[in-house]
């Protein structure tokens, strides 16, 4: 458990790190926000004013103590474009994403899990060779052009969902999960055809060892032997991978919103990286990075759960 | 190179290559059309002996914008795996070979780095530089460089302890001159998968940023600011689309393939 | 008869050139009987045993014969009816303990799982018969190793487990390929004693495959001598001991170590 904890700390750390880092890059810029949204033909007193109401009069070291004091209240500054609270701008958004996002992991994870396992069994036959050569094309699709894809045949040839229909988690649960099916394959499919080559090889390993056999001895069926006893080992060494694809997935997640017009952090995130609005820039890339960090942190934690070798292992030094 | 033919990965995933590379290289140079020209009365036209692949939105011959745009993405491509490899050869040679704190503290940070998707890191250092051909290569460059770091990084703390490294020590060889004259011919063979590997990820995630609208700007051709044009036109033109995204789906494929092929894994 | 086995061929084509590794097996045991079947490795001992138990692909290996278990046809049976019996009514013990438990899966759940598909028991059944299995199996702490993984236990342990885990449903056969090999010699007599007061016990009739003689001696009535493929000499131990026919049958009894054979 101390390892965990130990993880735990660290995470915190690495979080505030990003943190400053994100709000320096930014302070170095060049550029002045305020000619920014005001324009180069304002008058220097119009710019001064609105310098002091964003606080970029103050030296550096100060406006960053401002803004992590505030980051830890849960506080990200004042949009400058939208002159609203950045938290208030982004908190709706932030649970489209996260939810696209775990969509799209559980998508994976069933996929790669239950194709690995039908190829594995019948290893060297026909199903297991077609299976093959589809994954390797699969896993050559950007999720973007996955998505258009989808939408090509499933939105406007099977007409099985509306391209562009999106509807709110808040208005209705159901529907917003029936459109974003979608979005949420188009990301899990080139991450699962890359799941299903690792769990693939795990799989064929795994039942040529003597525990497989000692499992049919018992009078378990095909079926079983493969899930209650082959696939936990075979997922130990691709663990780490879900851990990157999940990460991936966030990245996946602000490219397909484009896609498929879904209003998540992807979309705020690129107008406001066109719109040089940087409290929510910066926002949004530390909310990622809190993402990001918390989905390793999980990963590592799984990993422990799933090899109870490990723990013994630590324990030992 | 006969026997490589015998290798089905090898020599598909070169033909594929070759489709894409060809008329891409050629595409730097030439193109059967401008692609900037528009044309009024050819707008969304579809196949025809003139035009293989149709008009886009504007009219404009979509094959030669499919080679200029993968010519760009080629590009932007090789651009990144260079910065990347060179960079993350140097550092990770370096921490590797020497050890200690610097390492350490090196490691912790490309851990870090590392365990961001290095499209969001590249999104990031484009919103930090601005977009445009030179920035996006840049960005990609250095959003692919921990990656390498690890990958060189693991080579020379194993290579450290080698005896053909302890005796070129011994026998007075300066430590420049072992990491890389003794050690880094070595390693060649893993960096060479994944320079592949790499080129791969550079072209997608070039090809997810264009498509964002923060990566290559118009007019310049790119596949992904294709796609992305094409989709409100999906219904009307679906070869807008079809065009640039099967290209980036061959290119990949070809590319990968090769990475697979055993020409590439045993040396 | 508890086991008819008549005529049985294995025959491997997993490789090119088809190759026979069983010729002409014949074997009849009747309920709590202890055969033997001997022979160095390669002789085809372990390959008949894991056709007795079911246990050969059906793709790779082509088999021939006929294995009659309390009648069922083995071979020819529906893969349901077989599954029925392994666990239940056959149960077999391997020859490493280290690889053939579950890394990942705690011993209490592996030793149930023959319980678990063949009876209807509820968890608490399940776990005080389980419970119950590992002390027969003079496991000292059942408790503590039911809850264990299997990387925590030695290797005797883990065969005793093993044990435990084919004796649960107290089966009518047992087949125990090599379970000793992998052991050192005082573990090897305390699993021999072991099989020997399960035999008793339950009138479970044993299988035991071994390249040791003395193991064999100590715990068989009957014996068969394997080479090549063939069954080479079969009959009462005692006689083949005494008075072994075949130079390959010598030759097997000269290698056993003097130390061995005063236990």
């Amino acid at each position: 458990m101390n390892v965990v904890i130990k993880k735990i700390v660290s995470s915190i750390l690495t979080i505030l790190v990003v943190a400053c880092l994100v709000f320096f890059a930014f302070s170095l810029i060049p550029g002045d926000p305020a000619v920014a949204k005001l324009g180069t033909q304002a008058t220097p007193e119009k710019l001064q004013a609105l310098r002091e109401s964003m606080g970029l009069n103050k030296p550096v070291a100060v406006r960053f103590m401002e803004w992590i004091g505030g980051v830890l209240k849960g506080d990200f500054g004042t949009s400058y474009s939208y002159n609203v609270p950045v938290t208030g701008l982004i908190a709706g958004k932030l649970p489209v994403t996260v939810i696209l996002t775990l969509y799209s992991f559980i998508l994976m994870i069933v996929m790669s899990v239950f194709i690995a396992i039908l190829a594995a069994r019948y290893e060297n036959s026909h199903v297991d060779k077609v299976i093959q050569i589809i994954n390797q094309v699969i896993m050559s699709v950007p999720p973007f052009f996955g998505g258009i894809i989808l939408t090509l045949i499933f939105g406007l040839g099977l007409h099985l969902f509306a391209p562009g229909g999106y509807v709110s988690y808040d208005i209705n649960m159901g529907r917003f999960m029936g459109y974003m099916f979608w979005p949420a394959l188009a990301i899990a499919l080139p991450k699962s055809a890359m799941a299903f080559s690792l769990l693939y090889g795990g799989l064929i390993t795994e039942k040529k060892k003597d525990y497989a056999r000692t499992a049919y001895s018992r009078g378990n069926s095909t079926k079983d032997v493969f899930y209650k006893h082959l696939l936990k080992n075979a997922c130990i060494p691709v663990v780490t991978f879900f851990g990157m694809a999940l990460a991936d997935m966030i990245a996946g997640s602000i490219v397909i919103e484009q896609v498929f017009g879904i209003p998540g952090l992807g979309r705020i995130l690129l107008t406001s990286i066109q719109n040089r609005d940087y409290p929510v820039v910066e926002a949004i890339i530390v909310c990622i990075a809190i993402l990001v960090i918390v989905s390793n942190l999980l990963v590592d934690v799984l990993y422990r759960i799933i090899d109870p070798r490990t723990a013994v292992a630590e324990g030992d030094k | 190179m006969k026997r490589a033919f015998k290798d089905f990965n090898f020599t598909l995933g070169l033909i594929l290559t070759a489709i894409v590379l060809i008329p891409a290289i050629i595409g730097i140079f030439w193109t059967p059309y401008s692609t900037e020209t528009m044309d009024n009365a050819m707008k969304m036209a579809g196949a025809s002996l003139s035009h293989p692949f149709g008009c886009d939105n504007f009219g404009r011959d979509i094959l030669s914008r499919v080679m200029a745009g993968t010519g760009t993405t080629l590009i932007i491509g090789l651009g990144t795996v260079f910065i990347g490899t060179l960079i993350g050869t140097i550092i990770g040679a370096f921490t590797g070979y020497y050890g200690g704190l610097v390492d350490d503290i090196f490691m912790r940070f490309n851990d870090v780095m590392f365990s961001f998707p290095s499209l969001l890191l590249a999104l990031v250092f484009v919103a930090i530089m601005g977009s445009g051909r030179i920035q996006l290569l840049i960005a990609l460059g250095i959003a692919f460089i921990p990656s390498y770091v690890r990958i060189v990084r693991a080579e020379y703390v194993r290579a450290r302890n080698l005896d053909y490294v302890k005796s070129a020590s011994l026998a007075g060889a300066s430590d420049l001159r072992i990491m890389f004259v003794h050690i880094l011919p070595n390693i060649v063979k893993v960096l060479i998968n994944s320079i592949l590997i790499g080129f791969n990820n550079a072209v997608l995630a070039e090809a997810g940023l264009s498509f964002l609208g923060i990566g290559v700007q118009p007019p310049v051709a790119s596949l992904g600011r294709m796609l992305s044009d094409a989709q409100t036109y999906l219904f009307n033109a679906p070869g807008m689309a079809l065009a640039p995204g099967l290209t980036l789906i061959v290119m990949v494929l070809g590319i990968s393939l090769l990475g697979k092929s055993k020409v590439i894994t045993d040396r | 008869m508890l086991l008819h086995v008549e005529d049985l061929n294995i025959e491997f084509h997993d490789h090119i050139v088809p190759e026979t590794v069983v010729y002409d097996f014949d074997l009849d045991m009747e309920e709590g009987e202890i055969v033997g079947l001997v022979g160095e490795s390669g002789s085809g001992k372990s390959m008949s045993a894991l056709a007795i138990a079911g246990l050969l692909s059906r793709h790779d290996a082509k088999k021939r014969g006929q294995i009659l278990f309390e009648g069922t046809d083995i071979l020819g049976c529906p893969r349901e009816t077989l599954r029925g019996l392994q666990g239940d009514e056959i149960s077999m013990v391997f020859q490493e303990p280290m690889t053939s438990l579950n890394p990942v899966k705690k011993i209490g759940w592996q030793v149930e799982e023959a319980m678990r598909i063949h009876t209807k028991a509820t968890p608490e059944e399940r776990k005080r018969r389980a419970l119950e299995v590992l002390s027969h199996v003079d496991l000292d702490d059942p408790e503590r190793v039911y809850n264990s993984y299997p990387h925590q236990l030695s290797g005797g342990m883990r065969q005793r487990v093993m044990i435990a885990a084919a004796m649960i449903n107290t089966p009518k056969l047992l087949i125990a390929d090599e379970p000793t090999t992998a052991l050192d010699v005082t573990v090897q007599a305390e699993i021999v004693k072991l099989l020997k007061h399960i035999n008793k016990k339950h009138n479970t009739a044993i299988l035991f495959i071994s390249h040791d003689l003395s193991l064999v001696r100590q715990l068989c009535g009957r014996v068969l001598v394997m080479k090549g493929g063939y069954v080479v000499e079969s009959g009462n131990t005692e006689e083949i001991f005494n008075n072994p026919k075949e130079d390959y049958t010598k030759h097997l009894i000269d290698s056993i170590p003097k130390v061995n054979l005063d236990e």
